[in-house]
Order: structure tokens, then C-alpha cells, then sequence
């Protein structure tokens, strides 16, 4: 009990850190860029006067001192004022809560659509070692996963939603119908796409992991005398195989959210969804500083929890983490 | 050992070869590691097979079992009381009329309670519970998982695997390293309880001494292939009632007898001599010695030795 406590306040001070280097370094990244808040705010054909600029530059503190200014941004975010983002006209937290919930869907599912998927294909392959299933597997994992990830969108575009035409060819809603008329299914219908590429893309990583695991496991001492005891193939799988990668598998999953938030950033701009990976993308286009360095946050604080996540899950399974006897990065050790 | 007794395990010329890399080959050739290996056990009986480390000998009780990797080719004849053990026929055998004690914990699941390993896919929990008590496991016991146990106690859960479902043969590879030597004992007179109800019992083991104790016979593995089975006590007897130089040789070496080791090394199995495997360091070698050595019987033992008297 007494470790585990320590194990929380430990993780707790690592994740205020890694919030404070990220909000340093994405903070002096935007003032050192070209973006002139000024200019993206008043727009560049805006007939404003010299003086009058200055003075709304004294006004927002554009001169002082960087380290100054950043500590005003701090206390402003610390209070619940996140600023107004200049891209959409409305407050940034507004922005980020309504971007996040479309994205969020959006990566629930394909977390768990390519997490089971990855999973079950990963042990049929790795069952199948050098078999005519895991060699079509694995080359279409290590495709792509070397193929960028646009690209993989615009194939998945050309194919369902230009030729086949079973599904749309973007956004969140259908175009043109009233709010409050769209249903779930609408929803649903447009997710699929997106959701696709992106379960595509994310479960490559977690079969050739659960692949690579199971060869290792199926060549392990305690499986060959599974075997001398009259153990078949199908029971070695239920009984031993599954119960010994699900933990290292989820765990990779879990640590897997920051390539999934990344890889949602460039899918959803291809399928032009309303989600955060769109709202970045034209915050940065914009110059949009308070939105982006939003952004830049939550989605700090986000794939931390998913790292956050995959040790305590490690912990709370795993009977020897559990006992002391081995630490997690002992057993990390071997499994990257 | 009596003559009406059955024959439970009968190995005949068992080869085994790997297709595998050599060192600075780009080609995969076979390399052969087990070569013309026959043994047999009896019911009732413990053989024990001895030889130096890095000598094959838990590749013989692998391929009893049917439990080498892929790339392992096998030759040679295996029977299971008069039947040709093949791939069917061993599943049939498996957890049930065949036992293996392996060497170590590793060889248990690691996250996996042991009770439910030692029931594995035959057993119930009450015959669990039954053989737990007769190793003085109590029921703390079941629910441990294996790298909470002792040295003892997961010796005792290994044995209790194999001892679930009462086979006919049990098969146990280096069952004692890591035991003290009351501990050691204590394993051994479990395997004598079991022979002497009419369980066969294959014991591999670098130990002699051990051997020594509980054996009815003893098989001197080198090489890759057993060059002499011998009771127990023509060994206890010493070198002149032995058969093969290496025999009187391996006992020569033991601290309580000569301790006198023999010059030259075991010949690596990638590239071992046409006739005798053990020519190079024998003292009696002449130009026969390069020919085919077959085995033979001898003075109520076996072996493979042309000069043997």
C-alpha cells in the first residue's frame, strides 16, 4: 500500500512536470514564430492606424519581457480563462470540449477496433509462423505502417466513397441537414471512414507485437511442457498463450495513444471531420496562438493518461508487479 | 531385474539431427546430435541416464515425448509397451500414461495458479488436493503462483504434476539440481516409491551419485548416443566390472573414487569421428575402432565397444 501511494505521487509530479515543459516549450515556439497575433487577429487588409495597433499591443502586453508574458498566460489558463480562439470566434475551452467529443468517438473506436483486431490477428499469425496468413499479414502490417498516413486516408477515400460509394465522402454530419434532425447512425455512418484508415494504420503496431510476443511465448519452456502433459494447440492458446500477452498487448495499446492522436490529426483532415487533428490544423494555419497552445496541452495531458494507464494497468495484473518481485521496467525491459 | 517383467520404453537406434546453420555456412545442413541411441526401462524399474553436461541427453527424453522443435529430424524406432510411439499415438499418452518432470520452475506457467497447472487438462481438484497432501503441500499452496515458490516446494508440485493421473512411465530431466542433498533424497525415494508400485521411470541426471542411490540401471550417455547400460551395481563395484573405457573413465572421475579426470573433450556433434566416438581419448584404440561400433550384449548389460570384455 505504502508503495503504491509513492507510485501515484511519483507519476503525479512526472505529469505536472511534463505540463509545465510543454507549455514552456509550445509557448516560446509560438512567440519565436512569424505569426504576428496582431496581424492574425485584425486580419492582414485591416486599415488600422500605427498608433492604434501599438496601443492595443501595450494593451494585450506584446512588449513586455517573454518570461512575464508567459507567466500571465499561466495564470490565466490556472484560472479558467483560456483565451478566445481568433480562428473560430469563441472561447478556446468552447473549441477544444466540442472538438474533443467528435475526436474522441473517433478514437474510442478505433482503439478498440484495432486493439481486438491486432490482437486476434497477431496469435492466428504468430500461431502460423511463416504460414501463408502470416506472411500476408505481416507484410501488410509492415506496408503500412511504412506508408504515410494521408495517403493511406486517400486510398480508403478513393476506394469506399468514390467508387463503391458506401460511404460518405466526409464530414461528421450529412451536409444540409438541420441539426437537430441528425441521428446517431448519421453520425455513426460518417465515422466509419475515418475510423477505418485510422484502425488500419493503428493495428499494424499492436499485430506485430502480439506476433512477435507469441513466438516468443510458444517457444518458452513452460509451453513445451504444456505440451508433454497433453496439452494441444487450442489449449495452450486458451489456457496459456492468451493470459500471457493480453497484459504486455494492452499495455502497448495504451502507450500507443500518442501515434493514434497524431495519426488522427491527418486523417481527420482528410475526411475534413470536425474534430481536434481538423482544429489544430487550422489554428496553426491562422495563427490562432491561444487555440493551438490549448490544444498542445490537453493533448499532453491526454497521452499521458494513456502512459499513466498502461503502468497501472501493469501493476494491478501482473502477480509478480503486484508482489515486488519484478519491477515494470524489468519487464519492460525485454518487451520493446 | 527379472525376466517377466514388461518393457514399457524401448528405444532403438534413435537419431536426431537439427537442420540448422553452422557457424561461417550459409547453407542450413543437418547436424546430428543424437546417433543411434537405443535404451529401454522396464516397469518397475528406474533407469538412470548419466553424462556430462552438453551431452544431448534432454534431446532423448524430447524426442520420447515428441516435443522437439520443428526443424528436428528423428530416426530409429520408439515403442511404447510394444506399440511404435508415433505423433497419433503420443497425444493419446500425454498428461496421461506418460509423465515428464522437467527441470526447473520455468517450466511452469508464470502466471497461472499451480493448482490449476497441476490439474492441467485431465485432472479434477480433488485428485489435485489428494496428491498435494501426499507431498505435504498444503492448501496455501494452491493458490501461489510459481515464482512465489521454494526450490523444495515447486520440486514437489512438478512431481505432483506428473503423479495426477498415474502413468506407466515417467520421464524426469535433471530432477535434482538445486535441491540440498536431504532434499535430493527426498525426490529420489519418491521415484523409488513410485517404480516400486510399477511405474518405469527414465531418469536423466548429471549426478551419479544419485544415480547411484535409487537406480536399477544405469546408462552412460556421451557423445550423443549411450555407450554402455549396466546395473547399478556394476558400477557401485567399480571400473572392473564396466564395460566401456568411458564408463571405468567416468568413474575413475569421481571424487570419492580415484578423481581422476581423463585427457581431450566430448567430440562437438558437428563434427564427430566415422567409428567409435570415443577413440580419440581411449586408451585401448586400434584400427577396428574406426569401423561401425554396434551394440551389444554383455555380461547381462549392453555395449558399444568392439575390445569390451
Amino acid at each position: 500500500m505504502n508503495k503504491k501511494m509513492k507510485n501515484v505521487i511519483s507519476e503525479s509530479i512526472r505529469m505536472a512536470l511534463l505540463l509545465i515543459a510543454v507549455s514552456i516549450i509550445a509557448f516560446f515556439l509560438v512567440i519565436n514564430s512569424p505569426i504576428d497575433p496582431l496581424t492574425s487577429y485584425v486580419g492582414p487588409e485591416s486599415t488600422l492606424s500605427q498608433e492604434a495597433r501599438d496601443e492595443i499591443a501595450e494593451y494585450w502586453g506584446l512588449y513586455d519581457p517573454p518570461a512575464e508574458r508567459f507567466m500571465s498566460w499561466v495564470g490565466n489558463i490556472v484560472r479558467g480563462d483560456w483565451g478566445d480562439s481568433i480562428t473560430y470566434k469563441r472561447p478556446v475551452k468552447d473549441v477544444i470540449s466540442e472538438r474533443f467529443s467528435y475526436s474522441f468517438g473517433l478514437m474510442a473506436c478505433t482503439w478498440v477496433i484495432s486493439g481486438l483486431l491486432g490482437f486476434v490477428v497477431g496469435i492466428i499469425s504468430g500461431m502460423r509462423e511463416g504460414g501463408w496468413f502470416d506472411r500476408i499479414t505481416k507484410y501488410f502490417c509492415l506496408m503500412v505502417k511504412s506508408a504515410p498516413t494521408f495517403w493511406i486516408g486517400l486510398l480508403v477515400l478513393v476506394i469506399f466513397a468514390v467508387e463503391l460509394k458506401w460511404f460518405p465522402i466526409g464530414m461528421a454530419v450529412p451536409l444540409g441537414k438541420p441539426a437537430n434532425e441528425v441521428t446517431f447512425w448519421d453520425r455513426l455512418y460518417h465515422m466509419a471512414l475515418p475510423v477505418i484508415t485510422l484502425s488500419i494504420i493503428s493495428m499494424s503496431d499492436i499485430m506485430l507485437y502480439t506476433r512477435q510476443k507469441l513466438i516468443e511465448i510458444i517457444n518458452s519452456d513452460f509451453i513445451l511442457y504444456a505440451r508433454a502433459r497433453g496439452e494441444n494447440e487450442k489449449q495452450i492458446v486458451l489456457r496459456h498463450v492468451i493470459r500471457n500477452i493480453a497484459l504486455p498487448a494492452i499495455t502497448v495499446q495504451f502507450a500507443s495513444f500518442s501515434e493514434l492522436f497524431g495519426g488522427m490529426a491527418l486523417a481527420e483532415n482528410v475526411f475534413s471531420y470536425p474534430g481536434i487533428g481538423t482544429a489544430t490544423t487550422a489554428a496553426a494555419v491562422n495563427g490562432d496562438v491561444p487555440l493551438l497552445l490549448g490544444i498542445a496541452v490537453c493533448s499532453a495531458v491526454f497521452v499521458f493518461a494513456g502512459n499513466l494507464m498502461a503502468n497501472v494497468l501493469y501493476g494491478v495484473f501482473d502477480p509478480r508487479i503486484k508482489e515486488g518481485v519484478i519491477t515494470y521496467e524489468h519487464t519492460h525491459a525485454h518487451s520493446h | 531385474m527379472s525376466e517377466e517383467k514388461k518393457t514399457v520404453l524401448n528405444v532403438e537406434d534413435l537419431t536426431v539431427a537439427f537442420n540448422m546453420y553452422q557457424k561461417g555456412a550459409f547453407k542450413k545442413t543437418d547436424l546430428e546430435v543424437i546417433h543411434k541411441l537405443s535404451i529401454d526401462v522396464k516397469e518397475g524399474e528406474i533407469v538412470a541416464v548419466v553424462g556430462s553436461s552438453g551431452s544431448g541427453k534432454s534431446l532423448l527424453a524430447h524426442s520420447i515425448l515428441h516435443i522437439l522443435p520443428k526443424n528436428a529430424k528423428v530416426g530409429g524406432k520408439i515403442e511404447y509397451c510394444g506399440k511404435e510411439l508415433d505423433d497419433k499415438y503420443v497425444k493419446e499418452l500425454l498428461g496421461r500414461d506418460i509423465a515428464f518432470i522437467p527441470q526447473s520452475v520455468d517450466y511452469l506457467d508464470p502466471l497461472m495458479h499451480v493448482d490449476k497447472q497441476v490439474i492441467g487438462v485431465y485432472g479434477n481438484k480433488e485428485r489435485q488436493r489428494e496428491v498435494f497432501d501426499r507431498y505435504h503441500l498444503d492448501e496455501r499452496v494452491d493458490t501461489l503462483y510459481p515464482f512465489q515458490l521454494s526450490g523444495g516446494m515447486a520440486r514437489r508440485v512438478l512431481i505432483s504434476s506428473a503423479v495426477m493421473e498415474e502413468p506407466k512411465l515417467i520421464i524426469a530431466d535433471e530432477p535434482t539440481p538445486g535441491l540440498n542433498v536431504e532434499m535430493a533424497m527426498e525426490t529420489l525415494n519418491n521415484f523409488r516409491e513410485l517404480a516400486d508400485k510399477g511405474t518405469a521411470v527414465l531418469m536423466i541426471t548429471h549426478d551419479i551419485d544419485l544415480a547411484f542411490e535409487v537406480a536399477d540401471r544405469i546408462a552412460v550417455f556421451y557423445a550423443g548416443t549411450v555407450v554402455e547400460i549396466a546395473s547399478t551395481l556394476d558400477f557401485i563395484m567399480g571400473r572392473g566390472f564396466l564395460r566401456h573405457p568411458y564408463s571405468a573413465a567416468f568413474v575413475d572421475a569421481l571424487p570419492q573414487k580415484k578423481f581422476k579426470p581423463i585427457e581431450g573433450t566430448q567430440p562437438y556433434a558437428g563434427n564427430l569421428p566415422s567409428g567409435c566416438l570415443f577413440a580419440d581419448r581411449c586408451p585401448y584404440r586400434d584400427d577396428e575402432c574406426a569401423g561401425e561400433i554396434p551394440m551389444r550384449d554383455l555380461r547381462g548389460g549392453k555395449v558399444r565397444c568392439v575390445h569390451a570384455t
